[in-house]
């Protein structure tokens, strides 16, 4: 079966059912080996064992950035090629970018309570992520304002292509501005800085999170798909009556 | 082991993440129950899709 | 169900579902409360002084932009005539839409706040006292906002006006407010005396607000 013969919103239900539970139960276990090496993972020298929110903080801000990206393609998708599965994706994709981003936010400003005495600071990479978090609950708000589905989906592609432009301002933030949020250790020209016995759990947890993601994608993809039968069902069933 | 400064910091932020994603994997099952007995309800109304009925007949 | 509660629950209905209000007022609280870093610089010293008066400006804003639709939705199908001509207390069931729109605007408003504070570095500590004040204070803002509501049901344009009616009476309100939530985060003024004034407000607003606003509704739809 080819990827494209899963544009059919049926074949794509009857697909996901199968793989769900292997991508759970993938998801699950790299959770326990990757929280497993983060706990056995050093303390840091300057910050102590706060050092360990960072296996929360990082990952989930990759998701955030990741899910919008994938927004994005999916808004492409939507507006370019008409796909059928594109707005299923972009609108099951929404909340879970939101909750990532949010998950980002919260354990950033845990961590920066103790690292800088503050719970937040209006710097850029903090601006700009929250301005992400605002960008997400503008296209919940939107697909939950129109009533038709594809006029709602070209609305929302529209604003998501739109948002995109935040996401290098995220990534290079803390190249551009003098910020308090330290700069970039991972994805660099020349390597990176980490350590490998921080670097190691910080990579797996990333998967691990990346796994959830795409399970907890699939199965609110299903849902949507199974939210438009009912949605037709019931207009069949009210212009039946009429 | 000696007490670890800023541990309710870091409890927290696990907390946080707990919730986030255990809130995340309920509303999705939660939703596909509920859609599936939207669905059931319908079914038993008699009203069904064309290409439910025309699969049935694969 | 008695009719007073099923208009309750109807009207809650309304509001959270799509095209309804109830969660674009909290977005809107959070957009506005980001917005002013930008304006005013991120100054965390500043922003904790103003950060009360910058949440509760946010919050009355917020507030007012579900008004706007409290009567017009039901002036447009015809269920305001309805009510109008029904058995239950005009000024009851005013009070009753106030109670939904106050549930499902300013509540999540006030679950907001703290969170939102502390991008303003408002401090937990001090986040009790200004969440009492907006918990006192926002069905003030709900119950003088349905008079000018009312006022403003039939005109076309309406919600311009009815902020212009709305705002200015609001302000002891808001004066009140600021001031016990100020005294909250930053001392040394006492607590106690703007916010027995913010309870008395309120409450006079509770009994005051339908009974204005079932006159104007009266007016408006001979």
């Amino acid at each position: 079966m080819r990827i494209s013969e899963l544009a059919n919103p049926s074949r794509f239900v009857r697909a996901a059912n199968l793989v769900m539970p292997w991508l759970s139960g993938a998801a699950a276990i790299v959770f326990a080996f990757a929280l497993y090496r983060a706990m056995l993972a050093p303390d840091d020298y300057q910050q102590g064992a706060t050092v360990k929110i960072m296996f929360l903080h990082v990952p989930s801000a990759w998701l955030g950035m990741l899910c919008w990206a994938l927004m994005t393609v999916a808004a492409l998708g939507t507006l370019v090629w008409c796909h059928p599965l594109a707005d299923v994706t972009a609108k099951a994709a929404a909340p879970l970018g939101a909750a990532f981003t949010l998950l980002c936010l919260v354990t950033g400003s845990l961590w920066g309570r103790p690292e800088w005495g503050t719970y937040w600071v209006w710097d850029a990479r903090l601006t700009s992520e929250l301005i992400l978090f605002l960008l997400y609950l503008g296209v919940i708000a939107l697909w939950r304002t129109v009533e038709d589905p594809s006029r709602a989906a070209r609305a929302v592609a529209i604003l998501t292509l739109v948002g995109a432009i935040d996401l290098p301002i995220i990534k290079f933030s803390v190249d551009w501005w003098n910020t308090l949020h330290q700069g970039a250790s991972v994805f660099r020209l020349g390597g990176s800085t980490i350590d490998p016995t921080i670097l190691i759990p910080l990579l797996l947890m990333a998967a691990a999170f990346t796994l959830l993601f795409v399970t907890l994608l699939l199965a609110a993809m299903r849902n949507e798909i199974l939210r438009r039968r009912v949605r037709t069902l019931r207009l069949l069933q009210a212009s039946a009556a009429g | 082991m000696q007490a670890t400064a800023h541990i309710e910091f870091i409890v927290a932020a696990y907390a946080a993440g707990v919730v986030v994603i255990v809130a995340l994997i309920g509303w999705v099952m939660l939703d596909y129950r509920l859609q599936r007995r939207i669905l059931a309800e319908l079914e038993t109304k008699g009203i069904s899709r064309r290409a439910a009925r025309e699969s049935a007949d694969e | 169900m008695t009719p007073l509660s099923a208009l309750l629950v109807r009207d809650m209905r309304i509001a959270i579902r799509v095209g309804g209000g109830a969660l674009i007022g909290v977005l809107f609280f959070v957009v506005v409360v980001t917005l002013t870093p930008f304006a005013i610089g991120p100054d965390l010293a500043l922003l904790k002084r103003i950060g009360p008066a910058i949440l509760w400006l946010a919050a009355l804003l917020a507030s007012l932009l579900a008004l706007d639709r409290l009567f017009a939705s039901d002036h447009e199908d015809g269920s305001l005539d309805l009510i109008l001509t029904g058995r239950a207390p005009l000024e009851l069931v005013i009070a009753a839409k106030g109670l939904a729109h106050w549930l499902t605007t300013a509540v999540p408003l006030i679950v907001a706040a703290p969170l939102i504070g502390l991008l303003l570095n408002i401090e937990p500590p001090a986040q009790a006292g200004l969440v009492l004040t907006l918990l006192v204070g926002t069905p003030a803002l709900t119950f003088i906002g349905i008079v000018g509501a009312a006022i403003a049901v039939t005109l076309r344009r309406g919600g311009l006006l009815l902020a212009i009616i709305v705002l200015p009476l609001t302000v002891p309100v808001l004066i009140f407010g600021v001031a016990a939530a100020n005294a909250a985060v930053a001392g040394p003024a006492p607590f106690g005396t703007p916010f027995t004034v913010l309870c008395a407000l309120t409450l006079a607003s509770l009994v005051i607000g339908p009974f204005a606003a079932a006159a104007a509704l009266r007016l408006d739809i001979e």
